[in-house]
Parts: C-alpha cells; sequence; structure tokens
C-alpha cells in the first residue's frame, strides 16, 4: 500500500551535502517526524522569503524506505532555476528547509508488488528509481531488476559507483550509456538509449511486471514510445516527468 | 517560516493576483502523464455519455466535429506547481455536448474517462455553465498526443490533471467517485485557489 500523503510541512534539518556529478548534489535531511514512504515518492520543498513570497517544487526520494531518519533529494542544478540554483549555492549543512510528504501513489515500487522490474532513467531521473534499487538490496530480494541509465559522460551518471557494487549480488543489473563520450570503461556503452538496446535488454528480461520510466519530458517520451514498439503493453509502463 | 538566504526570483507584481498559491508561472508546456502517450486513431475514435454503467450517446470522431465550437482563453495551473497563462483551446462546451445527447444533468458527479484508461471526476457544476469543455484545438492547430490530442477534457480553474488527457467519454455517477489521482492521495475537488493539491488540504 501507498502510504497516504502527510498535508503538514515539517521543518527539515540539512544532515549532510554530497557532490554526486558536476550538476547533482545529494541533500540529506533528518525530519522530526520521519515519513513513511514507497520507493519512487516524492517530497515537495517550500522556500519561503522574507516577504512571504514562496517557491515550491517537488523531489524525489533517493533514498531507501527503510531509512525513513535521513532522507537523500538529489538535486540537479538548472542553469537559472530558482529553486535547483538555491539549494547548489546557497543551502548549507544546518539550515532548516521545510518539506511535506511523501507524495506521488503511482511512480512506486516495493518488493511486495513483485517482478521483474525494469528501471529507465535519463540524467536526474535515476532518483526515484535508485530509492527502488536501494530496497530490493535493503531487502536482501531476489527480484530481478535491471537498471538502464544514460548521462552525457561517465561522472554524469548519478550513483554509478554504488550501482556496480550492487551488481556483484547477480540479482542486479546494470546497463549505462554515455551520449557525449566514448565509453571509457568496458561496462559502460556510448550512445542513447534506443531501440536495439532496449531489445536487447528485453530479451535479457522478456516479460517485466513494471517498466518505470524517468527524467525529462523529451527522454521519457522516446523511451516510452520505443517500449510500445517494442510491444511492451500501455499497462506496464510507468512514466515520471521532471520537465523540460 | 522565512528560508534561511531566500529572497526569490524577480516577482511579477502585475500577474500576482493571477498566481494561485504555490504556483510559478511558466511560458512552455510541460508534459505530465501517467504512461505512455496513447496511440489513438481518428477512425476508431468514440466519445461516450454514460449514466451510471448505461450508455446514452456515442460520437464519432467526424459526428463530434460537428458539434457547436466554442473558444476560451484561460490560464492553466499545474499541481507540479506550475501555471501558464492566456491558453487558447477550442472545443465543444459540455452544455452543448448534453444539449446534443438531449440529456439533463440525471446527478450531480461526473467521472471522465479516457483511452488509457485514466479516470478524474469533476462536479457537474464545474463543467456546466461554459465552464468545462472537451477541447479539439489548442493554440489554433489540433492538440499534440503529448498534451491529450485528439481531445482532451478542459476544466482550467482546477488543477490540471482533472483536464483529463486523451477523453473518451464521461459518466454521469450516483455518488462522487475517486478517480485515478483521487485515489492515490490527491484531492477530490483540487481548487488552485485554495491549493487543494493533496487530500486533506
Ligand atoms: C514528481 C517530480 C519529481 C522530481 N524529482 C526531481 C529530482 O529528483 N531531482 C531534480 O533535480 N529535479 C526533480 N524534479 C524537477 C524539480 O521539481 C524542478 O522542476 C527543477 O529542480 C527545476 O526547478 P528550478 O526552480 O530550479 O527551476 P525553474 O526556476 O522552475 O526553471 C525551470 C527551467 O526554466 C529555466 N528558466 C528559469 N528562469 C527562466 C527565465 N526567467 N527565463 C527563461 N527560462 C528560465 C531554467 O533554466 C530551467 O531550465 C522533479 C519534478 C517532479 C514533477
Amino acid at each position: 500500500m501507498v502510504p497516504t500523503p502527510k498535508r503538514q510541512w515539517q521543518v527539515a534539518r540539512v544532515a549532510a551535502i554530497e557532490t554526486l556529478t558536476p550538476r547533482i548534489k545529494g541533500f540529506h535531511f533528518t525530519l522530526p517526524e520521519p515519513p513513511a514512504f514507497t520507493a519512487g515518492q516524492h517530497m515537495d520543498v517550500r522556500l519561503v522569503a522574507p516577504d512571504g513570497y514562496e517557491a515550491q517544487r517537488s523531489y524525489s526520494i533517493a533514498s531507501a524506505p527503510e531509512r525513513p531518519d535521513r532522507i537523500e533529494l538529489a538535486i540537479e542544478r538548472l542553469e537559472d532555476g530558482e529553486v535547483s540554483s538555491f539549494f547548489h549555492d546557497v543551502v548549507q549543512v544546518g539550515d532548516e528547509i521545510e518539506l511535506r510528504g511523501p507524495l506521488g501513489g503511482h511512480f512506486v515500487w516495493s518488493v511486495e508488488d513483485g517482478g521483474p522490474i525494469l528501471l529507465i532513467g535519463g540524467g536526474s531521473g535515476v532518483v526515484p528509481l535508485m530509492s527502488m534499487v536501494r530496497h530490493h538490496a535493503a531487502r536482501a530480494s531476489s527480484i530481478p531488476v535491471t537498471l538502464v541509465t544514460s548521462a552525457r559522460t561517465a561522472v554524469d551518471l548519478l550513483y554509478l559507483d554504488e550501482q556496480r557494487r550492487l551488481q556483484a549480488n547477480g540479482v542486479f543489473r546494470l546497463v549505462a550509456r554515455v551520449t557525449r563520450e566514448a565509453a571509457a570503461t568496458p561496462d559502460l556503452g556510448s550512445g542513447r538509449i534506443d531501440r536495439p538496446l532496449l531489445q536487447g535488454v528485453l530479451d535479457a528480461m522478456p516479460d517485466p511486471r513494471i517498466v518505470f520510466v524517468c527524467g525529462s519530458n523529451p527522454f521519457v517520451g522516446t523511451v516510452a514510445d520505443l517500449l510500445l514498439d517494442l510491444g511492451v503493453t500501455a499497462g506496464r509502463i510507468r512514466t515520471e516527468r521532471f520537465g523540460g | 517560516m522565512a528560508t534561511r538566504g531566500f529572497s526569490g526570483r524577480g516577482r511579477t507584481p502585475s500577474g500576482q493576483d493571477r498566481l494561485p498559491p504555490g504556483q510559478y508561472t511558466t511560458a512552455d508546456f510541460p508534459v505530465l502523464s501517467l504512461g505512455p502517450t496513447p496511440r489513438v486513431s481518428l477512425d476508431t475514435w468514440r466519445f461516450t455519455l454514460r449514466v451510471g454503467p448505461k450508455p446514452v450517446k456515442q460520437w464519432t470522431w467526424d459526428e463530434f466535429n460537428r458539434l457547436p465550437m466554442t473558444g476560451v482563453t484561460q490560464d492553466i495551473h499545474c499541481v507540479t506547481k506550475w501555471s501558464k497563462y492566456d491558453t487558447a483551446w477550442e472545443g465543444v462546451s459540455i452544455d452543448d455536448l448534453l444539449a446534443d445527447a438531449g440529456l439533463d444533468a440525471p446527478t450531480p458527479w461526473v467521472l471522465a474517462h479516457s483511452f488509457d484508461d485514466y479516470t478524474t471526476n469533476v462536479p457537474f457544476a464545474d463543467l456546466a455553465g461554459g465552464r468545462g469543455m472537451v477541447a479539439l484545438r489548442y493554440a489554433g492547430q489540433p492538440i499534440d498526443a503529448d498534451h491529450g490530442g485528439p481531445a482532451r477534457l478542459l476544466v482550467p480553474h482546477l488543477y490540471f490533471w482533472k483536464s483529463a488527457k486523451w477523453v473518451n467519454g464521461l459518466q454521469f455517477t450516483q455518488q462522487d467517485v475517486a478517480g485515478f489521482w483521487e485515489l492515490r492521495g490527491y484531492h477530490m475537488y483540487g481548487d488552485p485557489w485554495r491549493e487543494q493539491r493533496y487530500s486533506g488540504d
């Protein structure tokens, strides 16, 4: 079951900030009331100026539901982005930020839902998928999970090291692609997520129970169309679009 | 609570009374949907009006396009926080649709249905009196599939998830039945001015 949304805003404390990629930072929060959430859900963030002006945005939870005491959001800096550049330029450890959630009840997965599952993320679209992968690992689940990710260059691939480590269990499979450089290591391919790549992934996992696709709108649109062309039924494809 | 160091981007004072709480304006038209964009062919497109389970009238694409067309220009507000001003739509008002079917609203509740099995509930009062339409054109052009074409519901005074994309029917129900997002924690009514995003708001 998907936890019902928490309406109340909570004042969360920034416990740690990590540089994850040149454009993405991870923000770890502690909350007075740790939210019970399902992997894939998001939190809303509210920033308030002294004159009462507010900006709100949604950010997916990157951490596993097994660790509600420390919620991690991974925020990509958009040039001139009001909220994302505030997080990158101004927010420091110890700051208090208003959050509410968990929110969203469709783009969610837990081991109880079964599998196999196929996760496809572009850029920061990996964030909610990482929560699913971490949840899967925390539960030592034997459900087959394949994650297909793509970013411009190897250093832009979010959580790459952790994903490589998790592959060792033999249940989780990583397929990573870089679009703007030649592949630097044997386990990274270069090129976009295209039809032959997805065909290969589906050959290895012929009947995914759910396919989760997350990223910018063009990325999600392209991948969802390819999946339909390859015969995945629409009812099995769930999408989350971050904008753009 | 004021956030340390946050002053906010330049505000547009003249526009502030147009912007519901927690929203920001965008010039783009972002796309949000729960799955792939369905492939809807105009040859097999049908729009069905139901009372409870019973179909009372069905239109083909050609028949639907012969109904009276109304144009509106309205601001729209998405629950994911963006608002877009002055969006221009043309379509068939729900008043005209019911008139063509010869139907008086039999109940106060409507559930909209879409080709991708999406549903959303809207009180009839929010569709009647020119407040809601089935839109066929956006900015003078057929609506892109990504934005809900060939036809989408348009109820611009509620959060935009109520304006069901790829709509293929309206159903009068005996009670207020929660739709897709309403079952997943979103508000039953969704008034942006009262910031009714989630159940309990
Ligand atoms: C459910 C959900 C989950 C999400 N999860 C994540 C996540 O995990 N990580 C993540 O990084 N993002 C996520 N997003 C996106 C996030 O909510 C924000 O949309 C994003 O951070 C941009 O917000 P911003 O305030 O920085 O940019 P905005 O100020 O909203 O700007 C958006 C874009 O417009 C451009 N722009 C800004 N100002 C102007 C101007 N004056 N003129 C022209 N262009 C301008 C910016 O360059 C930017 O590209 C998610 C979105 C949704 C809906």
